[in-house]
């Protein structure tokens, strides 16, 4: 039985189309992430579901029950779906205690259960703090705390942690996390951040222009992503044009297996045909092994560096080289070696590729801290 | 609603006919009139931009001695109605009448309305955009030219703005001073001789000066937004150490304070002194006051009637149409209140006579004059409670009733509530249209004080004078407080 159902849903404002048809199906006590660039929808989707817009067609079922469809369309409090927007969005005459207690009835507010999901998110002592007295990072868990408390069936996060700095943002949604899988909690979380989504997620949903284009876990999503545009919007990418003669890919980085075909993909019997290799892959080595390219620039990230390399006559590619004791030096010529398979699929018409956040490039490598000083700029 | 007044004007104007306008219009008195008008809105204009600037950087930007005890000075003059301070300088000072007094005490009186927004722009603009100017090699004179008042120009034109409009509308001060103004002019013509036709033509001037003005504000406010500060960590900016002229710093406002403040006090002191010696005053003053309270409830109730839908919409639905109401009411809201007055006047008479010299008619004399005040606190108040939470509230299991009842309201009331008692005081403070529109008998405490001044009792007028000031200066400290002046230094 799944807990969230979408069914070919469809949402029309005027003569934009905001969702075209979505499909997605989540598992009980699994948090997806719904992944796409700014615009895609994700925010409509999220409304949809919450009941705060109504659907022009298509249908969604919470719980084995159909909040919304050809006739139906439940009010948002009848819908047992839980929303965390994006700031957090406490009630500022609200004590956090009765914050939480807020979705609680009588009866249940006597019980340890506001209690219980403060203790959750870590925040146990807070109960009898404003809002305001609060920092970011902690009106946030008090917003999932609050979502928590009447056990929806369902936690709506609308990128919860953007407003955050990048160290705050990668603890607390671990710890996040943790709360939501302590609980038991089904959960679908809005992000564009594809570095976010692999990380938490147990399903990955990744959407383009009001449609899902692939769902599935994070690891069959980076390493089997269903086209390039997926392929380099989920972490990087090198994507080359190749041929395929007698079975064999031809890539300017020499001659690459092609992956075995498994359900959703099968390697195209065209003879041009794009490539996708992963940066891991390609092993850089002395210039006279391999493919010879010249090294450009090279980023160094602590645990890792990124390589852009010039490869004779096919542009530039980049590697990630791990143990980053001894990198050459730029201008320094080098051979390429590539390890593993190879996504092929037919040429189309390029499809305009994502380049991914800027934050996800430079993971910080310092110790992690969370910052406690309340009421930061208010 | 707020604008059947203005066309009715229009209208009544047109019917007398081109040959009769063109008449009025084009005569000596007029260019005099004009003149004049201009010449005090310019003067006032420019003093208060210099005195409110001033006031406001010694204030803000420098380790002035006592700079909480100056903002407070600095703003406290919003209280002193204008013509309540020409009242008390006239009853002090013998002679105090024409062009160069009117203007003195009309910019001693409105000098805060650049204070307050100049004062707030420089506690909240970036130092960090100095420090990089004077990191170029600019000199603190030319950075504060081409940074600093940069940053602080929307305030600047919007504090002009206000007091240019104040000047134009002006009619006690200009009344009791004898200044030849246009709102003294139309009073006059409409009073003694009801020369309705030459009023109505004068009020039509008025208003074209005013439209004038406030297309002038908005020419400029477009690129005024391009100096909007970047988001991001501020620090407070850093003071300048005025070194040996920080006592000379204090001696200039404090002399200020004294002729903003200290003449209206000492003199409403002294002829509060001889008042009260005179036996059977105070029932009246307590009718007085009585009637003030009753018919500013109403005009406060009708105005919270009518903005708040407009507030509503204007937060809620932000748009072409809420956008255009709100624009409409801020141009009545320009609009002098003896041309509301008057033209409510001939509207009375004329289509709705029952309602003639009845509460209701100055209630709706009051509305049109004090909606934009009142739409400002309710779209303020509506956006303590932004949407979201509300929907929070309903994903969280809880009906639309419950959510109006536990989050909406909550939020908004006390804003609300604000705007009410704001527009209630500033009902009490209003002269010109109270004049025209009180039901025949009803005096009011601004009614009453204008009566004694226009016959020199200065002593029976002082009374009324007194508890104005009192009650204006509850709004002034609610103004003042919000800047963030008064905040005391943060401790980060």
């Amino acid at each position: 039985m799944s807990y969230l159902e979408l069914r070919a849903v469809a949402k029309r404002y005027g003569p934009v189309d905001a969702l075209t048809r979505v499909d997605l199906t989540v598992a009980p006590g699994t948090l997806t992430a719904v992944l796409g660039p700014s615009g895609c929808g994700k925010t409509t989707l999220l409304r949809c579901v919450a009941g705060f817009e109504h659907i022009d067609a298509g249908s969604i079922t919470v719980d084995g029950r159909t909040v919304a469809g050809d006739s139906t369309h439940l009010a948002p409090h009848r819908r047992k779906v839980a929303i965390v927007p994006q700031e957090s969005a406490l009630f500022p005459h609200l004590s956090v205690r009765d914050n939480v207690a807020y979705g609680l009835d009588r009866a249940t507010r006597r019980t340890s259960r506001v209690h219980e999901v403060l203790t959750l998110v870590g925040l146990a002592d807070h109960g009898d703090r404003m809002p305001h007295q609060l920092s970011g990072g902690q009106q946030q868990r008090i917003a999932v705390a609050r979502a928590l408390a009447p056990r929806p069936a369902l936690i709506l996060l609308d990128e919860p942690f953007s407003s955050l700095d990048a160290a705050l943002r990668a603890d607390l949604r671990d710890d996040i996390r943790a709360a939501l899988r302590a609980d038991g909690a089904t959960a679908v979380l809005v992000t564009h951040d594809q570095g976010e989504a692999l990380s938490v997620a147990d399903q990955v949903a990744v959407m383009r222009a009001g449609a899902i284009v692939q769902a599935a876990t994070p690891a069959d999503i980076y390493h089997h992503p269903t086209d390039p545009w997926t392929a380099a919007f989920i972490g990087d990418a090198i994507l080359l044009t190749g041929q395929v003669h007698d079975g064999t890919l031809h890539t300017p980085l020499g001659a690459v297996p092609i992956a075995p075909p498994r359900p959703g993909w099968s390697a195209p019997t065209t003879t041009e045909v794009d490539v996708m290799l992963r940066p891991e892959q390609i092993r850089v080595g002395r210039a006279d092994e391999g493919v010879p390219a010249t090294v450009e620039t090279i980023a160094f990230h602590g645990h890792d560096a990124l390589i852009t390399l010039r490869l004779t006559d096919a542009g530039t590619i980049t590697a990630r080289v791990f143990g980053t004791t001894g990198l050459p030096a730029a201008g320094a010529l080098v051979g390429l070696r590539v390890e593993g398979t190879a996504l092929t699929w037919a040429t189309r018409m390029p499809v305009p590729v994502p380049t991914p956040p800027e934050h996800d490039r430079r993971r910080p490598v310092g110790p992690r801290r969370d910052r406690a000083e309340p009421g930061v700029g208010h | 609603m707020t604008l059947i007044p203005l066309a009715y004007l229009v209208v009544r104007t047109g019917e007398a006919g081109w040959t009769r306008i063109t008449e009025e219009l084009l005569t000596r008195r007029v260019s005099r009139l004009a003149l004049h008008t201009l010449g005090l809105a310019t003067v006032v204009t420019v003093g208060c931009l210099l005195l409110g600037v001033g006031a406001a950087f010694l204030v803000v930007r420098t380790n002035l001695p006592m700079r909480r005890l100056f903002a407070v000075l600095a703003a406290l003059p919003l209280a002193v109605p204008t013509y309540i301070a020409a009242f008390t300088w006239v009853s002090t000072v013998d002679g105090f009448e024409g062009f160069w007094p009117a203007a003195l005490v009309l910019t001693l009186c409105s000098y805060p309305y650049v204070f307050l927004p100049v004062a707030a722009a420089l506690a909240g603009s970036d130092p960090a955009q100095e420090e990089v100017s004077r990191s170029l090699g600019r000199g603190g004179w030319a950075t504060f030219t081409a940074v600093t008042l940069r940053q602080i120009r929307p305030a600047l034109t919007g504090g002009g703005l206000l007091v240019a409009l104040y000047v134009l509308a002006d009619f006690g001060a200009v009344s009791i001073l004898r200044a030849d103004t246009f709102t003294r002019a139309i009073f006059i013509a409409f009073d003694l001789g009801f020369d309705r036709t030459g009023a109505l033509v004068l009020s039509l001037v008025l208003v074209g000066l005013t439209v004038l003005i406030l297309a002038g504000e908005t020419a400029t406010r477009r690129p005024g937004r391009r100096y909007a500060s970047l988001r991001g960590a501020r620090r407070s900016p850093t003071r300048i150490d005025l070194g040996r002229w920080g006592w000379p710093a204090v001696g200039g406002l404090t002399a200020v304070a004294l002729l903003a403040l200290g003449v209206p006090a000492a003199s409403l002191a002294r002829r509060l002194a001889e008042g009260v010696s005179r036996p059977g005053d105070w029932t009246e003053v307590a009718t007085a006051a009585g009637n003030s309270l009753s018919l500013s409830l109403a005009g406060a109730a009708l105005t919270m009637l009518l903005a708040l839908p407009l507030g509503l919409l204007t937060a809620r639905a932000p748009g072409m149409i809420s956008t255009v109401l709100e624009r409409l009411s801020y141009l009545s809201h320009a609009l002098p209140g003896l041309v509301i007055g008057l033209s409510l006047v001939f509207f009375g008479i004329n289509v709705v006579y029952p309602l003639y010299q009845s509460t209701a008619l100055l209630a709706l004399g009051y509305a049109a004059l004090f909606l934009p005040l009142a739409t400002a606190a309710v779209t303020g108040a509506a956006a303590q409670a932004p949407p979201v939470l509300e929907d929070v509230a309903r994903s969280l299991g809880r009906g639309p009733v419950t959510v109006l009842r536990t989050v909406t309201l909550p939020l908004t009331l006390p804003g609300i509530a604000a705007g009410v008692a704001l527009v209630f005081l500033a009902c009490m403070k209003e002269l010109p249209a109270t004049l025209l529109l009180r039901p025949t008998g009803t005096d009011t405490l601004a009614t009453e004080l204008w009566t004694n001044t226009s016959v020199a009792a200065y002593a029976a007028a002082a009374p009324y004078a007194a508890l104005l000031v009192g009650l204006s200066s509850v709004p002034t400290w609610l103004l003042t407080a919000r800047t963030g002046v008064l905040i005391k230094e943060n401790q980060s």
